[in-house]
């Protein structure tokens, strides 16, 4: 589970797109939003993993959100944007195709998510939001990082 | 941080210095080396540790420091012989006094047993060392002393008789008192004029019931023997006027009559009313702490002037490293502008290039000097060695004298942390698998101590540690026999010495034939192999049978910048460490064979070296470039042996800073760590000795083979 999100009722959520698809992050969880800039790519390294950039000095993986849900690889256009985001100690950049707004939302009225069969939605959705007509999934993060067994497999 | 925690991180800190000094003088001693001035350090630095602890109210650390300090006060006197056994004792008990810190910080437990058993070996050596001894004044007070702010300064009875120099008798006021001046800095700026002996006169010093705390009664007699200036002498109490009364006289000449006549004083008389009645508080208790520090205080003015030279200062590590980062990003922005300036087609004598060439010599320049900062002395981790080889020596039943050279190399803090788990485990491999048992040495005519050499150099902008041992050397024929047993070499193979002394590095590798509690912990050479590559280091063995091996370990200087070769393999930029490239060269068609179906070779010098496409290493390109409109990058690695790297072009060489891939993501396979070039843009760094032996553990048959060439 998140940190960012201990006992409180009340959540800000940022949307975004992917396709035509709506996901949602904890905003605690995103230290800012930059613009695309093309990634460095790393070898041997799982498809979704978009390589490395330089965010001022240091060194950022960027994930290719689309990927990693298994919806397809995203095609990074001028218009697309890198949310970086806090997971445990790492800053990891996620690329989306545009940030839409600020959500608040209650804990209470996040749905459970349904059971659609697919391993990637069980994985990385915590949650259903269902705001003005619209369906907005809850990404977890924590889960979202390539195995760590690799690391010590080097 | 709590104001008593942070004098507590202080006195730990000063804790960690002062049983390094112990353990050091202590060995100084066993080496018959140290004089009265080593046992002083000795006894100064067990009873600095005691005084804090009593401080703090670390009830177990005071109690065992007591003893030992007793111990060591005893040999200080000369009651006790400072010879072999007692030496041997205190240096265990100097480990069990570590054992008690690191229990006072909340970090590990004493083993209760062994302390009970040294402090009760340390009392039996001073019982009948000593002879029967007067009570000790209580720990607590002692403790008390150390808050007592007298100036150790060097204290003499007896004017001893030596030629020339002034007689100064100095005597405070209370108004100076009153002003905020202390005497103690009059001491010691006269102590830096001239090395000169004070002596406390206390002949004023009323019975306690008459004593006012506001008066001042004491006075000091100096003798500042040499060529000083009246004139120097005056100036130091220029600014008190008429607040201390300053008389000066040459040597030789009596001192004026209005001079206090300063009788001897019987310390001993006035310390044995002080133990025969220990309740009495007050002035007495005082003379005894004069007596205490006026003894330390001989040494620490000998040791004075060395100090004065190096002036030091402490610096939080992370106001360092925080440098050292912006002085990274400083070097990374001026490659940037440089860059800049280069596309705006600037001509190469304009001003602002000219300027551009002065700020990179001035950023080089500042990198250099903040890496210095970092620089450490390899001390710090050899200074833990001599407690391990004690304890391995003392499981082993191995005598083992260990000997360390070059303590003052300087290295990066970056690759300080990392040397100690390798320097260890090398150092249990010489003693475990190296040393002979004490009969065995007998038998072949050696001494039955063993000598270990840990040696720390700098070599060709690296740095070497070497563990030498004097023991049977490697036996080559059980390698042998155990890594055919193994599987690791064909049993025809032809190896030559070097070879099989160099299996012992394989994984799955080890040779003791029972696992012993020492090196058998699972974690063999290999491990130890692994680990100094990961870090751009390599690790060898010399033996000769019977006489020894050497292991040798060499690692760059830092981990914090890289002289690397930045090159173009497709659309990717890369670096590749310039300490693995032998050559750079553009291979002509008839030096390129095939060899088997997808491999190829290169010919170069009469040899023929394997050719590896980086970009298909990489898994960036499925099919190779034609070297001959490539670039080939000959390469050396310790365990791939020779290679041809291909690559698309070279864009010219150049210091990067290193940049972790594990701070926000994990390790890469084949990537040493990342960089950030002049465009802005991440470049990764090339890990030479992966790409090379990843490809040999596909063909495991040809390891060796690839070794050999």
């Amino acid at each position: 589970m998140d940190t960012a999100d201990t006992n409180k009722d009340a959540l800000e959520l940022i949307s975004f797109r992917i396709d035509d698809q709506e996901f949602c992050l904890d905003i605690m969880a995103v230290r800012e939003i930059r613009g695309w800039t093309v990634a460095t790519s790393l070898p041997h390294s799982p498809s979704y993993v978009r390589g490395v950039i330089n965010l001022r000095g240091a060194v950022l993986p960027i994930l290719d959100l689309k990927t990693r849900l298994g919806l397809g690889v995203a095609e990074p256009s001028a218009r697309s944007v890198i949310i970086v985001v806090h997971i445990r100690e790492r800053l990891v950049g996620l690329l989306v195709d545009a940030v839409s707004e600020i959500l608040a939302a209650e804990r209470d009225n996040i749905q459970p998510t349904p059971n659609v069969g697919c391993e990637t939605v069980n994985r990385f959705v915590r949650g259903i939001i269902a705001m003005e007509g619209r369906m907005i999934s809850w990404i977890a993060l924590d889960d979202i990082l390539p195995e760590q067994q690799q690391a010590e497999a080097a | 941080m709590d104001p008593m925690d942070a004098i507590k991180a202080t006195y730990f800190q000063e804790c960690d210095e002062l049983l390094a000094d112990l353990e050091q003088g202590l060995l100084t001693l066993d080496a018959s080396e140290g004089d009265g001035d080593t046992i002083n350090a000795v006894f100064r630095a067990v009873h600095s540790v005691k005084g804090g602890a009593g401080a703090f109210g670390f009830e177990a650390l005071v109690a065992f420091a007591h003893v030992f300090e007793t111990a060591l006060d005893a040999m200080r006197s000369g009651k006790l012989e400072p010879d072999g056994d007692a030496l041997k004792l205190m240096l265990r008990a100097s480990d069990v006094l570590a054992d008690f810190v690191q229990a006072a910080k909340g970090q590990g437990v004493v083993d209760e047993v062994r302390a009970q058993g040294i402090a009760e070996e340390l009392a039996a050596l001073t019982d009948h060392g000593a002879g029967p001894r007067v009570s000790e004044p209580a720990p607590a007070s002692d403790g008390g002393d150390d808050d007592w702010g007298f100036t150790p300064l060097k204290f003499e009875i007896d004017e001893p008789v030596s030629a020339g120099g002034w007689l100064l008798v100095m005597t405070p006021t209370s108004a100076m008192y009153a002003k905020g001046h202390d005497a103690a800095f009059f001491l010691r700026e006269i102590e830096r004029l001239s090395s000169c002996e004070t002596a406390l006169d206390l002949s004023n010093l009323p019975d306690l019931d008459a004593l006012s705390p506001e008066e001042s009664y004491l006075s000091w007699r100096l003798r500042i023997p040499g060529d000083v200036a009246e004139t120097t002498i005056r100036e130091v109490f220029d600014f008190v006027g008429d607040d201390c009364s300053v008389e000066l006289t040459r040597f030789g000449a009596p001192a004026p009559a209005a001079a206090p006549p300063a009788p001897p004083i019987d310390f001993e008389a006035l310390l044995g009313a002080v133990r025969g009645e220990p309740a009495a508080a007050g002035a007495p208790q005082v003379n005894e702490a004069h007596e205490e520090r006026g003894a330390n205080g001989a040494d620490k003015v000998s040791a004075k002037p060395a100090a004065l030279g190096g002036a030091t200062i402490r610096v939080d590590l992370e106001r360092v490293d925080r440098m050292i980062d912006l002085v990274g990003e400083l070097v990374i922005n001026q490659a940037m502008l440089a860059q800049r300036v280069g596309e705006s087609g600037l001509a190469r004598s304009s001003t602002v290039a000219i300027g551009l060439d002065e700020l990179e010599q001035l950023t080089r320049e500042i990198q250099d000097s903040v890496m210095a900062i970092r620089a450490q002395p390899v001390k710090s981790v050899f200074q833990r060695m001599p407690r391990l080889v004690r304890e391995i020596a003392g499981s082993t039943g191995k005598q083992v004298r260990l000997v360390m050279e070059g303590e003052g190399t300087e290295v990066d803090k970056t690759v300080i942390e990392r040397l100690s788990d390798p320097i260890t485990h090398m150092l249990r491999n010489a003693i475990d698998h190296g040393l002979e048992s004490p009969q065995d040495r007998a038998a072949v005519g050696k001494p039955e101590e063993g000598v270990v050499r840990l040696a720390a150099l700098h070599r060709s902008g690296r740095i070497v540690i070497e563990v030498t041992d004097d023991g049977k050397g490697i036996d080559r024929q059980r390698v042998r026999e155990i890594a055919i047993k193994k599987g690791l070499v064909a049993s025809d193979a032809a190896l030559t010495d070097e070879e099989v002394d160099n299996l012992i590095f394989l994984p799955g590798f080890s040779t003791a034939s029972t696992v012993s509690n020492i090196s058998g912990r699972g974690v063999g050479m290999d491990v130890v192999k692994r680990s100094i590559q990961a870090l751009g280091g390599r690790i060898a063995i010399t033996s000769e049978p019977g006489k020894g091996s050497v292991f040798t370990l060499s690692l760059p200087l830092t981990l914090a910048v890289l002289d690397g070769m930045v090159v173009r393999v497709g659309e990717q930029t890369l670096v590749a460490p310039l300490t693995t490239i032998i050559e750079t060269l553009r291979p002509k068609a008839d030096e390129v064979r095939r060899l088997g179906p997808r491999g190829a070779v290169l010919a170069v010098r009469g040899g023929h070296v394997p050719l590896i496409d980086i970009g298909v290493a990489l898994g960036w390109r499925t099919t190779p470039i034609d070297p001959t409109i490539g670039v080939v990058l000959l390469v050396e690695s310790e365990v791939g042996g020779r290679a041809a790297l291909v690559v698309d072009a070279i864009q010219g060489q150049r210091q990067v800073v290193i940049k972790s891939l594990e701070a926000n993501y994990q390790r890469v396979d084949a990537i040493a760590a990342a960089t950030i070039l002049g465009d802005g843009r991440v470049a990764l760094i090339l890990d030479v000795d992966v790409v090379l032996d990843g490809r040999s553990l596909d063909r495991p048959d040809n390891l060796l083979l690839a070794q050999a060439s």
